[in-house]
């Protein structure tokens, strides 16, 4: 994999920012994009750009093949059966809120649970929290080990008869965990529940076969993976989405409409009311053919690399504290002393380094870490080892900075 | 290397009020107290304030935060101490301007050390952190 050549690609890596080069570790939060997906998008709106499903006219024909052709892009990414399970949504959140709306609230009684991690995302939490409000349900929660993973032990006995949804991130975005959620989504199925994936930090980094992790729903944002921003995907297997109801109802997702009743369209796009987001799909196409073409598995063993690099640079600083487990995904959560993570990114950024500081949407694992805050460098296929370094001499420096003070 | 941009917004003043923060702690008897947190960042701040006969007889705070946000409840807190509400309003006012890059007399309206955040205006990511004090008190005044 070449790096260097790949970083041509991101028009906005050779940005100087605060008198310094760019050096962006914030991918966790949103990804770059690359010139091509850029061009994607401006091709799209210069030359095709039309409403879907509707017109007669030839813009409309180009429209919707793009539209439809960015579904099977996915649909292969993912390697799901057919275009059907694919629903383009805004996004992560989006995607796991038409589940639980749709299927937590159709499925779910008094009684029943729903089992979650302490670690997830708020929008793989909330959502779930509304669910178990509305329906009666309760929810229970997998413990973590105190290196911040989950015991498959501990998964068998937090599921129960009970248990209707399994709800687990594939990826911490936090503590850069890696879940098992293969062997979680056999447990769930043994006993009868369905299991529900997030996978905004899964998608963008590694290969996922929704087929081979067997999982019933797989969430994940198109930003997070080259893509614009307002496009993300449901994932999910036919047989449940056939019996869903829509969550969003109006134009694009009906079949016949008369005064008192209607019908819906067939899947995926009794999912999809209202004018989609073509020009997003059409990027997020753009940004899958862009990976592809790098390779997921090179994309992988390029973020190990980084990972490991990081973890063994970092630590050589006195006062840091690093949060998670040892074999981690492409992301390093820490602290420096008590230097407050917003102090640190203001003092990083100055030397053009960004890096992400706060509570990153996960105000449950912030208290099961006992921080209110930290700071957390992530990484993408375009970083490199000298970004590392960079980051490393920034810490240096912002412990030089504040030195006196604390 | 160069500090010098930084230096900017971390004055001596601003550490020294983080490190040993004034008014800290809570208000003994009756006062009103306000919560207030930044939910972007996880910043919160807890404000007690002893008001009476339209004066402020004594501000407290708790909270946690970085050293912009802590240092300026620090200061919010000494500059209010003793003043009619109308003038800690009028602070406070003259606190949003001076986040805007505004020219603010803060020696006229004798608002001390608040003067030292002045540099804050520059990193526009950080406002948020220095006005949270100032909108709890806000908050307070006007319940």
């Amino acid at each position: 994999m070449d790096v260097k050549a790949i970083r041509q690609e991101f028009p906005i890596l050779g940005e100087e920012v605060n008198g310094h080069p760019l050096v962006y570790l914030d991918s966790s939060a949103t990804s770059q994009k690359p010139q091509k997906v850029i061009d994607a998008v401006n091709t799209y709106y210069k030359t095709a750009n039309s409403n879907v499903h509707r017109g007669v006219h030839t813009l409309g024909s180009r429209a919707t093949d793009q539209y439809e052709g960015a579904r099977e892009k996915v649909r292969a990414f993912l390697n799901a059966n057919s275009t059907a399970e694919i629903i383009f949504t805004r996004g992560t959140t989006t995607s796991i809120n038409t589940v639980a709306y749709s299927y937590a609230r159709a499925n779910l009684q008094e009684g029943d649970e729903i089992v979650l991690t302490p670690m997830e995302h708020h929008s793989n939490l909330i959502p779930w929290q509304q669910a178990a409000k509305a329906s009666g349900a309760t929810l229970n929660y997998i413990p973590l080990q105190d290196d911040g993973t989950i015991s498959l032990e501990d998964v068998r006995t937090t599921v129960t008869e009970n248990t209707k949804i399994v709800a687990v991130t594939h990826v911490s975005n936090v503590l850069g965990t890696v879940n098992p959620v293969k062997e979680m989504a056999k447990i769930a199925h043994e006993h009868g529940a369905v299991i529900v994936v997030d996978g905004a930090q899964g998608a963008p980094h590694m290969k996922v076969d929704v087929n081979d992790l067997d999982c019933d729903f797989y969430a994940f944002s198109g930003h997070k993976m080259c893509a614009p921003t307002g496009i993300g995907v449901l994932y999910g297997k036919r047989e449940l989405l056939e019996i869903m109801e829509p969550v969003e109802f109006g134009g694009e997702m009906i079949d016949f409409v008369n005064l008192y009743d209607s019908t819906w369209k067939e899947l995926p796009w009794k999912f999809e009311g209202g004018t989609p987001i073509i020009a997003g799909a059409v990027g997020l196409g753009a940004a899958i053919d862009f990976l592809n073409d790098v390779g997921m598995d090179n994309i992988l063993e390029h973020e190990q690399k980084l990972a490991d690099y990081a973890m063994e640079k970092l630590r050589t600083i006195d006062d840091i504290t690093i949060y998670g487990p040892e074999k981690r995904a492409a992301l390093v959560t820490f602290n420096l002393n008590d230097v407050h993570p917003h102090d640190l990114a203001t003092v990083l950024d100055a030397d053009g380094i960004a890096v992400r500081a706060g509570h990153h949407c996960a105000q449950p694992l912030m208290k099961w870490l006992s921080v209110t805050a930290t700071a957390r460098a992530s990484f993408y296929l375009y970083n490199t080892v000298d970004d590392v370094d960079r980051l490393t001499d920034g810490l240096l420096k912002t412990k030089e900075f504040f030195g006196d003070v604390f | 290397m160069s500090f010098n941009n930084l230096d900017t917004l971390y004055r001596q003043v601003i550490m020294d009020h983080y490190k040993n923060p004034r008014n800290k702690g809570s208000v003994e008897g009756d006062a009103l107290t306000v919560d207030m947190n930044n939910p972007t960042c996880g910043d919160r701040i807890q404000l007690q304030l002893q008001v009476d006969d339209g004066i402020v007889r004594d501000a407290k705070f708790t909270g946690e935060g970085c050293s912009i946000s802590m240092s300026s409840a620090s200061m919010m807190t000494q500059a209010i101490k003793g003043k009619k509400l109308d003038d800690a309003l009028k602070m406070s006012k003259a606190f949003s301007e001076m986040m805007l890059g505004e020219d603010v007399d803060t020696e006229e309206l004798e608002m001390g050390d608040v003067e030292a955040l002045q540099g804050v205006s520059q990193f526009p990511a950080r406002i948020k952190c220095a006005t949270l004090a100032w909108k709890a008190m806000e908050k307070g005044v006007q319940e």
